[in-house]
């Protein structure tokens, strides 16, 4: 499939609908989306915003650099983060020269006042460092100054296929509000304004959770492997209550985004949904039981990618491959700008919701920030709500579904 | 709408009635990030506010920015809200008169009229559309801009100025009318005792104008009101008491 190589208006972007349930395939516009749902339904989207996580550097040598930030560690001064060779925006990374090697201690100088100092390698690859942010002959910085430096110097990640350097404005969604994430859970680009106002209209709830968004690839291979890596993620107690509440009322819960099914399955992990904050290295697919999302709202993703695994965790992997063929048939494109897939699950059973207090869920790798986290407390006596089943064909994902049996089926509606 | 702990953007936030209101918001507990172009004088307010800082909560940030240039809009708000999380309430105070003493409108350059609507509109418009989205999700929020006498009413050699607060005051009422339930007024603030209001009407008797503490004060009451006050309001803030206790009788 060929990526999008610009970021595109909705209008233009389409959609497949996957519906595993009757096991048929659909194309509608972005636009539908709000018409393929239902009035109890919840809407939940990943309010990361996307940080402007590419800062170009120097070595104190002079040679030039890319330093991709990973993961915060702490707020603004402490990160994991990706050393890459030189290049712009044109230059894929596994096209770039090596960087050079580095060790503890080097300094490297970006824009303004900007210094990040290696403070610690990680086993998985010489690239793959810990760095320390701060400002030159500035000891005492504040964070105030530190975020401000790092929004001065940094860029959000570029990506070769696209044919323009990208600016922050092309890579936040309208609702993107805690900058968690450093590339950009793309598939909010599919909701406007329009779009969340339509859903309000229509009795369909919007929640959100936050959860940062990793890198894709930084063309090591070894680092590569190692991705997806945890990410932080939080749910709020009232996306808890929200979904407690359409569960109740027979609604289906529908992911913006792989990061929202991966932030809230996490919060459920234990069987229960809870509100949660901590950090996540789940990876879902075939065998993985949801316990929460019927539902998600993606980009099309090829089969060789850890995204293709997630959403096998909601229809067989052969109605997938079949999407992904009728996807390429009608032309659809793929990565960050391109069009969307919804894959539609069957419904989630009995599904254990409990709203409260907040628990905290720290793997081995601890990466906490960019603001403070809170103390943990004990959860409350959770309460099971069963999930009404989908039976009718008025609950179904689209009335008008079937199998497409030839090509020119598979067309857009306009 | 509550003001403690709530995440709080002001701009224009370096002297006069954006640093007054900064002040008062961070003493009622809020968390502030006070946005302002130059560096030297937003450190300073930002030190002395954080000196009297109540001991059980307030925080106060200061981000060096010019809201007029698109490319500053993200690095502010993310900045922002990677310092005090989603941002609650929006104070678009920054504004400039353009050249002084100011000109007739027939006299004013063209890149003045245009570097006049970038900060005092389009900036505010910018900030807006990336804001105001969680807000739209979350279902609450508050957008306030300030506004002038000159919005309404057209004054001699205040064109550029007057024509850009009359917009914005309309931008207000539009945001309003689109994102219900999310507040937005325009209020204006009355003739206060500023470096701005200097440099306008350098011969004006001090005396008779307002302080920007006791103005920010109004503005509190009506962050605190901003639920009940009729969404897209133009608000006078000397008349806030009269406009509330009208509220409350019709409301009775």
């Amino acid at each position: 499939m060929s990526p999008a190589t610009e970021p595109r208006p909705l209008e233009a972007v389409r959609l497949l609908v996957v519906d595993g349930p009757r096991a048929a395939i659909i194309i509608r516009r972005a636009l539908d989306l709000p018409s393929l749902l239902h009035t109890g339904d919840l809407v939940v989207v990943n309010d990361a915003a996307t940080l402007p996580a590419s800062i170009v550097a120097h070595t104190t040598r002079g040679a030039r650099v890319e330093i991709r930030l990973v993961a915060s560690r702490d707020g603004a001064r402490l990160w994991t983060a990706a050393l890459l060779g030189d290049g712009d925006w044109r230059t894929g990374t596994e096209d770039r020269p090596a960087p050079p090697s580095v060790d503890f201690g080097d300094r490297f100088r970006a824009h303004g006042r900007l210094v990040i100092d290696v403070v610690g390698r990680h086993a998985v690859s010489r690239r793959l460092l810990d760095v320390s942010l701060g400002l030159e002959g500035r000891e005492h910085a504040s964070d105030a100054e530190v975020w401000a430096a790092i929004y001065a110097a940094g860029r959000p990640v570029q990506y070769a296929h696209v044919s323009l350097p990208l600016a922050l404005w092309d890579v936040q969604n309208v609702y993107a509000a805690r900058p968690w994430a450093v590339e950009m859970p793309s598939a909010g680009r599919a909701i406007t304004t329009e779009t969340l106002l339509e859903l309000r209209k229509r009795g369909i709830g919007v929640a959100r959770v936050t959860e940062a968004a990793g890198l894709s690839a930084v063309g090591d291979a070894a680092i590569d492997a190692s991705f997806p890596v945890p990410e932080r993620f939080e749910v709020l107690d009232e996306t808890v209550r929200a979904i407690a509440e359409a569960r109740r009322r027979g609604g289906r819960v529908i992911a913006i985004g792989t990061s929202v099914v991966r932030a809230l399955e996490s919060a459920a992990r234990d069987g229960t949904l809870r509100p949660t904050e901590g950090v996540t290295d789940m990876r879902l697919g075939a065998s993985s039981k949801r316990r929460v999302v019927d539902a998600v709202l993606s980009g099309v993703h090829e089969s060789d990618t850890t995204h293709y695994g997630l959403l096998q965790a909601f229809v067989s992997e052969e109605l997938l491959a079949r999407s992904l063929r009728a996807a390429v048939d009608a032309g659809f494109v793929g990565h960050e700008f391109g069009d969307t897939v919804l894959v539609c699950g069957d419904p989630v059973e009995d599904a254990r919701v409990t709203p409260g207090e907040k628990v905290e869920k720290l793997g081995p790798h601890v990466l906490v920030g960019p603001e403070t986290r809170r103390s943990a407390r004990p959860a409350t006596q959770p309460v099971a709500f069963r999930h009404r089943a989908w039976g009718s064909d008025a609950s179904g994902w689209a009335s008008s579904a079937r199998v497409p049996q030839r090509r020119d089926e598979v067309r857009p509606r306009s | 709408m509550k003001i403690r702990n709530e995440a709080v953007l002001v701009t224009g936030a370096s002297r006069g009635l954006g640093r007054a209101l900064s002040q008062a918001l961070v003493k009622e507990g809020a968390r502030v990030v006070m946005v302002a172009r130059g560096e030297r004088d937003l450190e300073t307010a930002v030190r002395e506010i954080r000196a009297e800082l109540p001991r059980d909560g307030g925080q106060v940030h200061g981000l060096a920015f010019d809201v007029g240039d698109k490319e500053s809009v993200h690095k502010l708000t993310g900045a922002a809200a990677a310092l005090v999380g989603p941002i609650g309430i929006v104070v678009h105070d920054a504004s400039t008169l353009g050249p002084v003493p100011m000109p007739l409108l027939m006299d004013t350059a063209c890149e003045d009229f245009e570097r006049v609507l970038a900060v005092n509109l389009v900036g505010p418009f910018r900030l807006t559309k990336v804001l105001a989205g969680p807000m739209v999700v979350k279902g609450r929020g508050l957008v306030l801009h300030m506004s002038s006498d000159a919005a309404v009413n057209a004054y001699t050699r205040w064109g550029a100025y007057g024509v850009s607060k009359a917009a914005q005051d309309h931008l207000a009422r539009t945001f309003a009318a689109e994102l219900d339930p999310v507040r937005f007024f325009s209020v204006d603030p009355g003739e206060m005792d500023t470096k701005m209001h200097a440099d306008a009407l350098p011969e004006a008797e001090r005396a008779t104008l307002a302080r920007p503490g006791a103005v920010a004060q109004l503005l509190l009451e009506i962050i605190r009101n901003a639920d009940s006050l009729p969404n897209g309001a133009r608000l006078v803030a000397s008349e806030i008491a009269t406009t509330l206790a009208v509220k409350k009788t019709e409301a009775s």
